[in-house]
C-alpha cells in the first residue's frame, strides 16, 4: 500500500513574512487589496480601514528620523548561546539562520539620530528577528542605549515590537528585564526623558519592564499589548476574551497608554514632545 | 519519614521510600513477634542511607523540578514561622484589594527588623483557590511595593521569598495593568535604598517572581527552579507539546546550581537530604543563616554603594559576543 504515502515532504505552511511579495497586497483587517506601492506611500496603513500593518525597524527608521541622522552604535553584539540550547534543533542554528533571513544581527537597532532636528537615543524592536523577543543582547543594546542617553542628556525613546524575553536563554533573558529596569530608573533620577512605543504586538517580558516604565506611553492603533498572551489567558480562565481585549484603545481605556498615535503623525507628534520636555521656563 | 513522604511519593523516591516501608514492617514484625531483627534492619538502614544519597545527588533538572512543586515543600509562611520572632501580616495595595496570593509584613529576625514579602501557596484544595496557586494579580505586586516603600521609608531591610509557578493570566490582571505592575516593581526595587535579599524557596516562575526578585543577594535552595518559563510552558511553545517539559528543564537549565554557574544566583542554600519538605525546621534553618549571614554583611554598606552595586550586579547579567 505504498502508494498511499506521500512521497514528498509533508506540506509546509509557507514562511510568514513581514510584507508579502507582489505587486498587490491584501489587508488582513479588510480585505481590501491595495497596491504595493500605494500602500507604501501610506507608511503601510491600510488606506480603507487604518489597520497598521507590522513593520520593521528599517521602516520605522525611515519614517521617524530625518533624512541620513539615524547612526546606529553597537551594531555588532550578536548572541552567544550561553546554555547551549537546543529543542529540535539547535539555537545557534536557528539564529545563524535567523541573521541570514533578515539580515539584521539581533531583535533590536540602537541609535542616535534626530527628530525633527530633535536629538535622541532610539531603540527599535523588530518581530521579525526571532518574534522580537528579548534575550542577553537585546537587554544589553538596550541598557547601553539608556547609558547612552544619560551620557549625551538626550531623550530615549524605545520601540517596542516583541512576543516576550526569548526562551533560548533562558534566565539570562529574565534578568534583561531587571537590568534594562535598573537602567531606566537611573535615567529617570536624571530626568532625562523616556519615551515608550508601543506597536503590534508588545507582550511577556517586555512589556513588564521598559514598554511600561515610559514617562509617555504611545501606542499605535489596534496593537495588541499585554502581559499575558490572548491564548495562555484563554486556556487559563477557559472562556473567550471580550472584543477588543489587550488593544492599545483597551489599554488607553484602562490608564495604560497616554495616547494613541496613527502612524502618519508618529514623527510630528514624537517630535512635539521632545520639544515641550526640551523647552526650559 | 516513610510516613511522611508517604502522603506524596514521586516516583524517583519510590525505591527509598520501598525500602523504608520494608524496614517499618520488620521493626513491627519483631516486636509482635518478639523475634530479633536487629541486624538485618541495621543493614537496612544503612542500604536506605546508601541509595538516598544516590538518588539524590544525582537528580536531574526535570527531578528537583519536582521537588521544587512537592506538596509537601515548606511555603513562605512556613519560613516566618520558623525564622522569626514576630511577625505583623500587612494587607491590601491601598487601591483595589489585597491579594492573597502574595503575603508581605513587618517581622523580627534575631537582631532585625525587617520586612518580608513572598508569594503563598496553599496546602489543601480551599487553601490553593484562597491563595490562588501563588499567582498574584497586580495588586499582589502592588501591595509589595507599598510594603517596600515602608521598608525605605523606616529604613528596614527587605527579604523576599520567592514561590510562584507565574504572575495570573487573568482578564482583570490585564485589565488593572499586571506587567505595569511587574514593571514599576523592578524599577523600583534597582533603587530601593535599603539591603534587599530575594530567597527563591520553591518556584521562580518569570515575571511572577521577578516581581518581587530585585535585590542585592539572589539566593536559591538546592532544589527550586527559576527561569524565563516553565518547562511546560517552554516545551508547549518550541516543542508545541506540554509533554516535552523534562527536556525543556534541561534545556533551560533551570535549577539553582545553574542559575549559580551563569552568574545570576550568589548562593545555592542546601536542603536536607532528600529535599526541605523532609525537615521543615532544617530547611528553614538554613535560610534563616543565609539570609541573616547576606544581611550582617549588607546592613554595612551605605545606601548610596548599595544602590550603585546593585544596578552594576544587573548589568552584568547576560552573555552576548561583540
Amino acid at each position: 500500500m505504498d502508494w498511499f504515502k506521500r512521497k514528498k515532504e509533508a506540506l509546509k505552511p509557507a514562511d510568514k513574512k513581514e510584507l508579502p511579495d507582489g505587486l498587490w497586497i491584501k489587508c488582513e483587517s479588510c480585505g481590501e487589496i491595495i497596491y504595493k506601492k500605494e500602500l507604501e506611500k501610506r507608511l503601510y496603513v491600510c488606506p480603507k480601514c487604518d489597520y497598521h500593518f507590522r513593520i520593521g525597524s528599517e521602516q520605522y527608521i525611515d519614517l521617524l528620523f530625518d533624512k541620513d541622522t539615524f547612526e546606529e552604535f553597537n551594531a555588532n553584539i550578536t548572541a552567544a548561546d550561553p546554555l547551549n540550547f537546543k529543542d529540535s534543533k539547535k539555537y545557534s542554528d536557528k539564529y545563524k539562520a535567523t541573521v541570514k533571513k533578515t539580515g539584521m544581527n539581533e531583535a533590536v537597532v540602537t541609535g542616535t539620530g534626530k527628530i525633527e532636528k530633535n536629538n535622541v537615543v532610539m531603540a527599535l524592536m523588530d518581530f521579525k528577528f526571532l518574534g522580537g523577543s528579548m534575550g542577553s543582547v537585546v537587554g544589553e543594546k538596550i541598557s547601553r542605549a539608556a547609558d547612552k542617553a544619560l551620557e549625551t542628556k538626550s531623550p530615549l525613546i524605545i520601540l517596542s515590537s516583541s512576543g516576550g524575553a526569548r526562551m533560548h536563554e533562558g534566565i539570562l533573558s529574565l534578568m534583561q528585564m531587571a537590568k534594562t529596569s535598573a537602567k531606566l530608573a537611573r535615567l529617570a533620577k536624571n530626568h532625562i526623558p523616556y519615551i515608550s512605543l508601543l506597536t503590534n504586538p508588545t507582550t511577556g517580558g517586555t512589556t513588564a519592564s521598559y514598554a511600561m516604565l515610559g514617562d509617555v506611553h504611545i501606542a499605535e492603533p489596534g496593537a495588541l499589548i499585554g502581559f499575558a498572551g490572548p491564548r495562555v489567558i484563554k486556556q487559563t480562565i477557559g472562556q473567550d476574551l471580550p472584543p477588543g481585549f489587550q488593544r492599545s484603545e483597551f489599554l488607553q481605556e484602562h490608564g495604560f497608554v497616554d495616547i494613541i498615535v496613527h502612524r502618519h503623525e508618529l514623527k510630528q507628534r514624537i517630535a512635539k514632545l521632545l520639544e515641550f520636555f526640551a523647552h526650559t521656563n | 519519614m516513610a510516613l511522611k513522604t508517604h502522603k506524596f511519593v514521586l516516583d524517583f523516591e519510590k525505591p527509598v521510600v520501598e525500602l523504608e516501608d520494608k524496614i517499618i514492617e520488620m521493626r513491627e514484625y519483631a516486636q509482635s513477634a518478639g523475634v530479633e531483627l536487629e541486624d538485618d534492619i541495621r543493614r537496612l538502614e544503612k542500604k536506605a542511607g546508601l541509595l538516598r544519597k544516590q538518588i539524590y545527588t544525582n537528580l536531574n533538572r526535570w527531578q528537583r523540578y519536582q521537588l521544587a512543586k512537592h506538596p509537601l515543600r515548606p511555603y513562605t509562611l512556613d519560613y516566618i514561622s520558623a525564622s522569626t520572632s514576630y511577625f505583623e501580616e500587612m494587607h491590601g495595595d491601598r487601591f483595589f484589594a489585597d491579594d492573597k496570593a502574595i503575603v508581605a509584613g513587618f517581622a523580627q529576625m534575631e537582631e532585625f527588623s525587617l520586612v518580608i514579602i513572598g508569594q503563598q501557596k496553599g496546602r489543601d484544595t480551599k487553601q490553593k483557590l484562597h491563595r490562588n496557586f501563588a499567582m498574584a494579580n497586580p495588586e499582589g505586586y502592588r501591595k509589595a511595593m507599598r510594603i517596600m516603600e515602608l521598608a525605605a521609608k523606616f529604613n528596614k531591610p527587605v527579604v523576599t521569598l520567592i514561590d510562584t509557578p507565574g504572575a495570573y493570566p487573568g482578564i482583570g490582571a490585564e485589565e488593572r495593568g499586571q506587567a505595569q505592575a511587574i514593571a514599576h516593581n523592578l524599577f523600583q526595587m534597582s533603587h530601593l535604598p535599603v539591603p534587599i535579599i530575594n530567597v527563591i524557596i520553591g518556584e521562580g516562575a518569570s515575571g511572577g517572581a521577578l516581581g518581587i526578585g530585585v535585590g542585592d543577594r539572589i539566593l536559591m535552595m538546592e532544589n527550586s527552579w527559576y527561569s524565563v518559563i516553565s518547562p511546560e510552558g517552554c516545551a508547549a511553545i518550541l516543542w508545541k507539546d506540554a509533554a516535552y517539559a523534562p527536556q525543556a528543564a534541561e534545556a533551560m537549565k533551570i535549577t539553582a546550581k545553574d542559575a549559580k554557574d551563569l552568574g545570576i544566583v550568589d548562593e545555592v542554600i542546601k536542603e536536607p537530604e532528600g529535599g526541605a519538605h523532609l525537615d521543615m525546621a532544617e530547611a528553614a534553618g538554613y535560610v534563616k543563616d543565609a539570609i541573616l549571614r547576606n544581611l550582617r554583611e549588607l546592613i554595612k554598606i551605605p545606601a548610596d554603594d548599595l544602590i550603585e552595586q546593585r544596578i552594576e550586579k544587573f548589568s552584568n547579567m547576560g552573555e552576548w559576543k561583540e
